[in-house]
């Protein structure tokens, strides 16, 4: 067998192939996953995890699929964490500073530890992106929270009980339908399509698409390509 | 840095070239060049990984082996195992899967005021939605139009697709885009609002609206959290194993298992929406797959048990650029928009062998002739790949676009030592979409009174191959509009009555005639992947 490893899922000991990332551990250690599995690619937080390495003191968040097996790894997956989601209506709220302090008032209790920043599965700036909120200033959280997969382990390793995925989460919202400016050539495209100006020429393709199959072919071959 | 040395000095090779292969601008094949190369290269034309079914509507239609045999698989219940006059959920409309389609389909539902409720056997959010990176279409700047659109996605498809499911995707499109933003979706904008938008394999104008390349999961975590903020009751965990009908032969609901203690519950409901997304985790002709761990297919298994017809269920897409190398992220995604802003296509030479926006089948069959026939391929222990030039973005671009627009791309291959900046990467096809599915109209009906389908289960609006940001399209035009029609219907249909699971016992008797005998048990619900010890 090539070079093999010790790891430790949930305390037991397994003899793994170096290599693997620690969810084919698992299934090489004979596990059939239901929970802590999901897309596999690193988009869906399903499988946060935390590991320690045999000796030493720090403890790491990383997703399971997108983390390599090490020597002597302690291994604990998280596929479920509480966060606390506050439920508005999106239409009825306005992005002013008072919203954040209404639905998410914990993160003015932030003590500064910086925990959640070292736990974070996409070593995003966490306890950043919270300051941004708590200002307000949720164009900057929304950026600095972008690639956040909502896996939930900042929040596991939070003194104050902040849900930060869920904070970030309302940010976004708040940037992408009231912040970030507003799109004329999508509204204007949209009352066209309304005002029916393209229906006679899709009509046109459509019939083409059923009668005149060559006709068609021809228009698609010798269409004009934007550069 | 490679940790293979051998492919640190073959990636010079290409460095090497950087510069003339960045001014060159490699011509597009002809239509009969592409037929040809289409035909001896891809996947879907390899006859004998395919099985003509010999049971229920699609008799007679060959489809991929493995599928087959979940078609004509053994059901996981039978009728005596539940008691369907006993529901242990009463809805109008029943959304069979937690993905863009279904939670889309959901908001409508609701939105409508319908009673709506989601299953899912794994969490709201476990789809391939989350992992769409490239983009979404929609003809929405002055020099495009939907009609435009339409050509651009018909032809792409080869001509296949049914032309009123390409109208409603395209002419939906925009309104599509809009519906999103005004939920707080994050698209990248110019500062005076104006879409960032880039080509695509097959696009003839620049129509891709993107989240950097977190495009679908932007869009599907603001999606589930809207559901969420609806109430729209979401069961997770819990799969549906079949369709119930109703003494007319409608659809009335399903039952559900628990995929952890195992429980048999009844749905019931007046209309039901299957949108339980693809089939890579099937992993047809041994491909890896980009697809999430529950992409089994089941949706048409659940739809073609109780009579709902197949179209185009052959083709499937392989994404052109799937990862090649290292091992630990091998099949993974490679958005294409590593090609729209600009990386070239290059081979063990270091030479340019085709123009990177080919549509995919077109793409993918290039980059198989490139590792066969012509014997170009750059050989690893996983086998053979080619060189996409990811540098070539930045010495076109400008230092820190990559961090800037393709994020989510440097992470994935920066936690192997790839810095992708400055290192070319190796990729190779992979298992990525299925084009078919359940034969809709546009209204998202399938044949089967009552049930509808949304989203890659569905078939029929891409042809036979379906261009890059089309699909988190669909999923959202067609998602909605499943919802909105299921809801309409559930206001003007009855309490169901007379449930039953008789279909379960018909279709096991037509296996028996056809001389069928299956233990495989379908749906498959999760892939396998768990080691059996020696």
């Amino acid at each position: 067998m090539d070079n093999m490893i010790n790891v430790y899922l949930f305390g037991k000991k397994y003899q793994v192939p170096a290599g693997l990332t620690i969810m084919t551990a698992m299934e090489y250690a004979g596990y059939e996953l239901v929970r802590g599995c999901g897309c596999r690619n690193g988009f869906c937080g399903a499988c946060a995890t935390i590991y320690r390495i045999k000796g030493e003191s720090q403890l790491h968040g990383c997703l399971a699929c997108q983390t390599e097996v090490q020597e002597n790894m302690y291994v604990a997956t998280l596929p479920f964490f509480p966060l606390e989601k506050k439920i508005y209506n999106i239409e009825d709220i306005k992005p002013d500073q008072q919203v954040m302090m209404q639905l998410y008032p914990e993160i003015y209790a932030c003590v500064g530890c910086n925990a959640c920043t070292k736990a974070c599965t996409q070593e995003l700036n966490v306890m950043q992106y919270i300051a941004y909120a708590q200002r307000g200033e949720y164009d900057k959280c929304a950026e600095e929270s972008f690639d956040c997969v909502m896996c939930g382990v900042c929040s596991s390793r939070c003194p104050a009980g902040i849900s930060h995925p869920q904070v970030a989460m309302l940010a976004r919202r708040l940037n992408g339908k009231y912040i970030a400016p507003e799109c004329g050539h999508l509204n204007d495209r949209v009352n066209e399509v309304n005002e029916g100006i393209f229906d006679e020429k899709i009509k046109e393709l459509m019939t083409k698409s059923v009668d005149d199959i060559e006709e068609i072919k021809a228009m698609y071959n010798s269409r004009e390509i934007e550069k | 840095m490679y940790k293979v040395e051998k492919l640190n000095e073959l990636a010079k090779v290409v460095a090497a070239k950087r510069a003339d292969n960045a001014a060159l601008e490699p011509r597009r094949m002809t239509a009969d060049e592409k037929d040809t190369l289409l035909a001896s290269f891809h996947p879907d034309y390899k006859q004998d990984e395919f099985t003509v079914l010999t049971a229920g509507v699609n008799k007679g239609d060959k489809v991929p082996t493995q599928l087959a045999a979940l078609l004509q698989g053994k059901s996981r219940i039978s009728a005596s195992d539940v008691d369907l006059s006993k529901p242990d959920y009463v809805t109008d409309v029943l959304i069979i899967g937690g993905g863009g389609a279904g939670a889309s389909a959901a908001i409508e539902a609701d939105e409508a005021g319908a009673k709506a409720m989601i299953v899912t056997k794994l969490r709201i959010g476990d789809a391939n939605t989350m992992m769409a990176e490239g983009g979404i279409q929609a003809a929405d700047k002055p020099n495009d139009s939907p009609a435009i659109h339409y050509l651009d996605a018909f032809g792409g498809g080869h001509f296949a697709a049914k032309p009123e499911l390409v109208k409603k995707l395209v002419t939906k499109a925009p309104e599509a885009i809009q519906w999103l933003n005004k939920l707080g979706v994050e698209f990248d904008k110019e500062a005076d609002g104006t879409m960032v938008t880039t080509h695509g394999g097959g696009t003839s104008r620049k129509r891709m609206h993107a989240a950097k390349d977190y495009s679908g999961a932007e869009i599907m975590r603001t999606l589930r959290d809207e559901v969420l903020n609806r109430g729209i009751p979401v069961v997770d965990f819990t799969a549906a194993v079949e369709i119930i009908l109703d003494k007319n032969g409608k659809a009335a609901g399903a039952v559900l298992m628990n995929m952890e203690t195992k429980e048999l519950l009844v749905a019931k409901a007046k209309t039901v929406i299957i949108a339980t997304g693809g089939a890579g985790r099937l992993h047809y002709q041994g491909f890896p797959t980009s697809n999430h761990y529950g992409a089994t297919a089941d949706g048409l298994i659940l739809g073609y048990r109780v009579g709902a017809k197949l179209l185009y269920a052959d083709t499937l897409q392989y994404h052109p650029t799937g990862t090649g190398y290292p091992e630990q992220i091998f099949g993974a995604l490679v958005t294409e928009k590593v090609r729209s802003l600009g990386a070239k296509l290059v081979n063990i030479d270091g030479d340019v062998f085709m123009h990177p926006l080919e549509t995919r089948d077109v793409t993918a069959a290039s980059i198989i002739r490139e590792c066969t026939e012509r014997g170009k391929g750059v050989e690893t222990d996983l086998g053979k790949a080619v060189w996409l030039d990811t540098p070539m973005i930045e010495y076109k671009n400008g230092e820190g676009t990559i961090e800037k627009r393709i994020p989510a791309m440097m992470r994935m291959f920066g936690k192997y030592g790839i810095d992708i900046r400055k290192e070319p990467i190796l990729v190779y096809p992979t298992l990525h979409y299925q084009n078919g599915g359940l034969d809709i109209s546009d209204d998202c009906a399938t044949g089967v009174e009552n049930l509808y389908a949304a989203g890659e289960v569905a078939g029929g609006i891409h042809g036979r191959n379906r261009l890059m940001g089309n699909s988190l399209l669909d999923v959202i035009v067609f998602g909605r509009n499943a919802g909105i029609y299921a809801a309409a219907k559930a206001k003007e249909t009855a309490e169901p009555e007379g449930l039953t699971l008789e279909h379960i016992e018909r279709f096991n008797k037509e296996l028996a005639a056809a001389g069928i005998s299956s233990e495989t048990a379908s749906p498959m619900l999760l892939p396998h992947y768990a080691r059996k010890s020696k």
